[in-house]
């Protein structure tokens, strides 16, 4: 459009003013986003800068190495080994199934293993490593990394895990570890961040449970940059971990893994204490399981199997059983009348096979009766009336007392999980529990220690050795220095005159031709026995069987068979240890228990090998052809491998 | 509105308009591109690939675009603004119809070997439309409804159909660029008091139909508004990229983090580092010292265009510079704003920084109609 010079100036001058106004509003726009940049890059940097900071740097704990667990001679019981296992990350891996086919062909994978691990890969992050395979051995993982370059984004890696060289051995006292569970993480108050790592794992069952706080050590950490995906482009810096501090228990692997194997097809515990200081030598239970099982992730056909098992694999029964302690709660009757002052112990009581009280007939086992007999003869002979009549003359406040002072029906403070506290009845106990009175035929009922009394294979042991030494003896599993023996040696204040007598009894219980225990003395200088056998009744045999011919114990059914106890210290001169055995169901104690008493006892003095030489000439023959069986069980000094700190 | 209008003997003419060009502006372009080269090096991890040589090269080719449209005389830019914007219009309805899809929007149109933004192109030729409208109304009927609704109309139809590819960032720099033009003509700020107030109720209604049935915008869409007004409601989603974006910017602090060393860009944390958050790293590495710098380069480019439009007596050449400035203005300003927390993020790239070659070209040719105009400005009588 052709325009006038008047329009052209107004034109020109219309947009003049417009250009500036619109100038002038960029302008100020213009200073709003400098203003704004002022303030955050001048007066906010350092808060942007530290969101910066934490953006860029991770902090990632590197887990501790796991304080090991030894016997008291430094074997090794739980420890630390190297675990190749081989890892592969998704976005370095490209076609996953074929990696993994391809590693289907080095090593040995399941279907269900290379399902888990593909679940695993796209469950996670791409640069998330992700375990196919672990416990490889050398001649795997060294095919996995010679194949390196036809396997992408898979990588063999090395790291610790727990493992137990005497498997079955110290299963129940050592226990296992496992996985952290949210219950676990639940449990505690403050979790140690460590326990948040992937595959960590944390004690689950005895030491490994009870020291874990000593076992785990503190956690590393390691600074890393790391990118807007999270993956690790540099290390920053690194703080070292604190290892778990070593444990070191009182047990003796090699004794153990005899007592074990004694132990062998038998429902049965069996404890060796040190009677000088209370050092657990060994804390058999049989049977036995393999806790490297557990490490690994046991499959549910053997967790069931070990469930399911008549013979209880997975209670340790040396501190969790409770058994009727039979004749070997005798002693406690004896001590209990002689502080009573009911009995000089030389007075006679005449046995004829049975006694009335409060109109209950109560037997002794011996149907024809013993006759006359002392507090000696009694014990050696198990008379059951002899302590009939002196639990009444005492009553059972007495025996009760005398009971705890003699360390039964005490909770012992000890790291393994499940210690039972067993059974030391009273007036009390019945009133609150059984909701009825106490009466006289409890008292006769526990003076054998049958009826209520209950009490663990670990009490029995500490009882006798309380009754060898006179003293206040207390079982310790963690091994402490020497200096602190003396420490816990407090007297229990029984007279010397009443100890020789329960000695006597003892004595003459396994070397006595009369005592009870007779077929299983030590003929060895130095080395004799002192002991106690029991029965305890599980079931009575009823009317209907004992109709149907069954008399014995060997026609009942395995699991309504009486149980089998044996207590013994020795030597029966100079007590060094004390031994008790418990055959759940064995039968009697003099056939069941004492050979197990016996042979573990000179097993304890003989640095777990017992010399024919010990035994009476008429048994070497039976013995020597038990031994040489047992031998080829037994582990070679050899596997047992020694920590070098 | 014949080539004789021009005052020709004054006029430069040939090889002469070499030396009629306005070289200041030259200078500061090349200045502005030379941040972004360098940005891209740093970004790269200090490696001229992938993208600082290409970009530098892309540069070579838009300063010789920039030269061909400036030595076009300024009529024959005026003669195909209405073919050129008919041209543009078309293109946007073939992309609505035969467009290819990237990154979840429909924006490139492919004919043959050539890959076409449609998009791109129109923010020039709305404005070159504008221009030579406004050119050839009466002065008189500059303020009557019905040809402010036909400005109106030419603003807001391709950006209407830019929106629905979708690609809110270009439909609102095109509908803005072309109220700049409108605005400078000279109509009634009465028109635009009354489009604001509009626009705030339009602002509101489109929040209030968040979730009902006839909501007016994608759930994205909303999401990034939501992120906007609070980048903390959720730092991995929506709010990520803007939370990283002013940590980058925050944490650079007097003079940056220096050379190649920021963190946030380096270890990825920044979204589009490369492109749309490009002045994230500058501030970042180089920065309040680096950023204001390129801001201040920025206004000098507006200011030297500006004296360009205030010195012409032709009001095509006029307007068309002033809708370059105000387009150019919009680009850097909402790019800004968006990473430092001040507007919501929506696609709009720094220019002559960020990688990428359409808004380059595009911008490049804008200048080149500002050199046009300034080479063929009508001269004032002495």
């Amino acid at each position: 459009m052709k325009r006038s010079d008047r329009e052209k100036e107004f034109s020109r001058r219309t947009i003049s003013r417009r250009g500036l106004i619109l100038g002038g509003v960029q302008l100020g726009i213009a200073g709003t986003l400098l203003w704004r940049l002022r303030d955050m890059q001048l007066n906010q940097s350092e808060q942007f800068r530290l969101l910066a900071e934490e953006n860029r740097i991770n902090l990632r704990l590197l887990p501790p190495t796991r304080g090991l667990i030894l016997d008291r001679n430094g074997v090794l019981l739980a420890g630390n080994e190297q675990n190749y296992r081989v890892v592969i990350k998704r976005d370095d891996a490209g076609d996953i199934d074929l990696v993994l086919g391809r590693l289907a062909q080095l090593i040995d994978l399941s279907e269900e293993d290379i399902e888990r691990a593909r679940r695993d890969m796209l469950r996670n992050r791409p640069f998330v490593p992700v375990t196919i395979a672990e416990r490889l051995s050398w001649e795997e993982i060294s095919r996995v990394a010679a194949n390196a370059p036809a396997l992408p984004g898979v990588t063999p890696e090395m790291g610790l895990s727990r493992y137990y060289p005497l498997r079955a051995d110290t299963a129940h006292v050592v226990g296992y570890v496992g996985p952290v569970s949210e219950r676990d993480l639940e449990a505690l108050e403050a979790p140690d961040p460590v326990l948040h790592i992937p595959r960590f794992q944390i004690g689950k069952s005895g030491v490994e449970r009870m020291q874990e706080d000593q076992l785990r050590g503190r956690a590393g950490s390691q600074r890393v940059e790391v990118n807007a995906i999270g993956r690790v482009m540099r290390e920053l810096d690194r703080v070292e971990g604190v290892p778990g501090t070593n444990v070191q228990l009182t047990l003796d692997a090699k004794l153990q893994n005899y007592a074990i194997e004694r132990l062998h097809g038998q429902s049965a515990a069996a404890v060796v204490l040190d009677v000088a200081n209370g050092d657990i030598l060994a804390l058999a239970s049989g049977p036995s399981f393999d806790p490297n099982l557990f490490v690994r992730g046991i499959s549910t056909t053997d967790f069931n199997a070990l469930l399911n098992d008549d013979h209880r694999p997975l209670v340790n029964k040396t501190v969790q059983g409770m058994y009727p302690p039979g004749s070997t709660f005798k002693m406690v009757t004896a001590l209990a009348a002689l502080e009573a002052g009911v009995t000089d112990g030389r007075e006679t009581v005449f046995c004829p096979g049975h006694m009335d009280v409060a109109g209950n007939r109560f037997h002794c086992w011996r149907r024809g009766g013993h006759g006359r007999v002392g507090m000696v003869a009694a014990l050696s002979e198990s008379c059951d009336v002899y302590f009939y009549e002196m639990a009444q003359r005492c009553g059972i406040d007495k025996i009760n007392e005398m009971s705890t002072r003699l360390g039964l029906g005490i909770r012992y403070q000890l790291p393994i999980t499940s210690v039972a506290g067993g059974l030391n009845p009273t007036r009390e106990w019945k009133r609150n529990n059984r909701n009825a009175e106490w009466r006289i035929g409890d008292t006769v009922n526990a003076s054998i220690g049958q009826g209520f009394v209950l009490a663990t294979p670990l009490q029995l042991a500490v009882m006798t050795a309380r009754l060898a030494t006179n003293t206040a003896v207390l079982p310790r599993l963690i091994r402490e220095p020497l200096e602190r023996d003396g420490l816990i040696a407090q007297s229990l204040d029984l007279r010397p005159e009443w100890l020789r007598l329960i000695h006597r009894g003892m004595y003459e219980t396994v070397n006595d031709r009369r005592g009870t225990a007779y077929s299983s003395r030590v003929v060895a200088d130095g080395q004799t026995m002192a002991g106690k056998t029991g029965t305890s009744q599980v079931f009575s045999i009823t009317r209907a069987e004992r109709e149907a011919g069954i008399r014995r114990q060997e026609d009942l059914p395995w699991n309504r068979r009486n149980h089998a106890l044996f207590v013994d210290y020795a030597p029966a001169e100079k007590p060094r240890i004390a031994v008790s055995v418990v055959v759940e169901h064995g039968g009697g104690g003099s056939t069941a228990a004492a050979p197990i008493g016996r042979d573990i006892t000179l097993a304890a003095l003989n640095s777990a090998r017992p010399p024919l030489s010990a035994y009476p000439a008429p048994q070497r023959n039976r013995i020597h052809s038990e031994q040489q069986e047992m031998e080829e069980r037994l582990r070679r000094p050899e596997d047992m491998r020694l920590n070098r700190a | 509105m014949s080539y004789l209008e021009y005052n020709t003997k004054r006029m430069p003419a040939g090889f002469a308009k070499v030396l009629y060009l306005n070289w200041p502006l030259v200078a500061l372009l090349i200045a502005v591109a030379a941040y972004g080269i360098v940005m891209l090096y740093s970004i790269a991890g200090g490696s001229l690939q992938p993208w600082a040589e290409p970009q530098a090269k892309r540069f070579a080719v838009g300063l010789a675009v920039m030269f061909a449209v400036a030595f076009m005389p300024l009529w024959f830019w005026r003669s195909i603004a209405g073919i050129a914007y008919a041209v543009s219009l078309v293109l946007l309805l073939g992309v609505e119809f035969f467009g290819t899809v990237g990154m979840g929007a429909k924006r490139w149109l492919v004919i043959g070997p050539l890959r076409l933004q449609p998009s791109e192109l129109a923010k020039i030729t709305t404005i070159l439309a504008l221009a030579a409208y406004y050119d050839a109304l009466d002065l008189k009927k500059v303020s009557r409804p019905h040809y402010v609704l036909l400005a109106a109309l030419i603003a807001l139809l391709p950006a209407l159909l830019v929106l629905r590819q979708p690609d809110l960032g270009t439909a609102i720099l095109i509908a803005l660029g072309g109220a700049v033009v409108i605005f400078a003509a000279g109509v009634h700020w009465g028109y635009f008091a009354a489009v604001i107030s509009s626009g705030i109720a339009l602002a509101t209604t489109v929040m209030a139909s968040r979730g009902t049935d006839w909501q007016m915008l994608k759930d994205y869409q909303y999401r990034r508004i939501d992120a906007f007004l609070d980048p903390s409601i959720d730092p991995l989603g929506a709010g990520y990229h803007i939370n990283q974006s002013m940590i980058a910017l925050g944490s650079g602090g007097w003079s940056g983090r220096g050379f190649m060393e920021g963190t946030q860009a380096r270890l990825n944390f920044l979204p589009e580092k490369h492109t749309d958050f490009i002045f994230t790293t500058l501030a970042e590495e180089f920065g309040f010292l680096g950023a204001s710098s390129l801001l201040l380069l920025y206004m000098l480019v507006m200011g030297v265009c500006l004296l360009t439009a205030l010195r012409t007596t032709n009001r095509f050449g006029a307007l068309l510079v002033m809708g370059v400035i105000g387009t150019f203005f919009l680009y850097f300003a909402v790019n800004m704003a968006m990473v430092m927390g001040l507007a919501p993020v929506v696609g709009v790239p720094l220019p002559l920084v960020s990688y990428g070659g359409s808004a380059m070209l595009v911008l490049m040719v804008g200048f080149g109609l500002v050199q046009s105009a300034h080479v063929h400005r009508s001269r004032l009588p002495t």
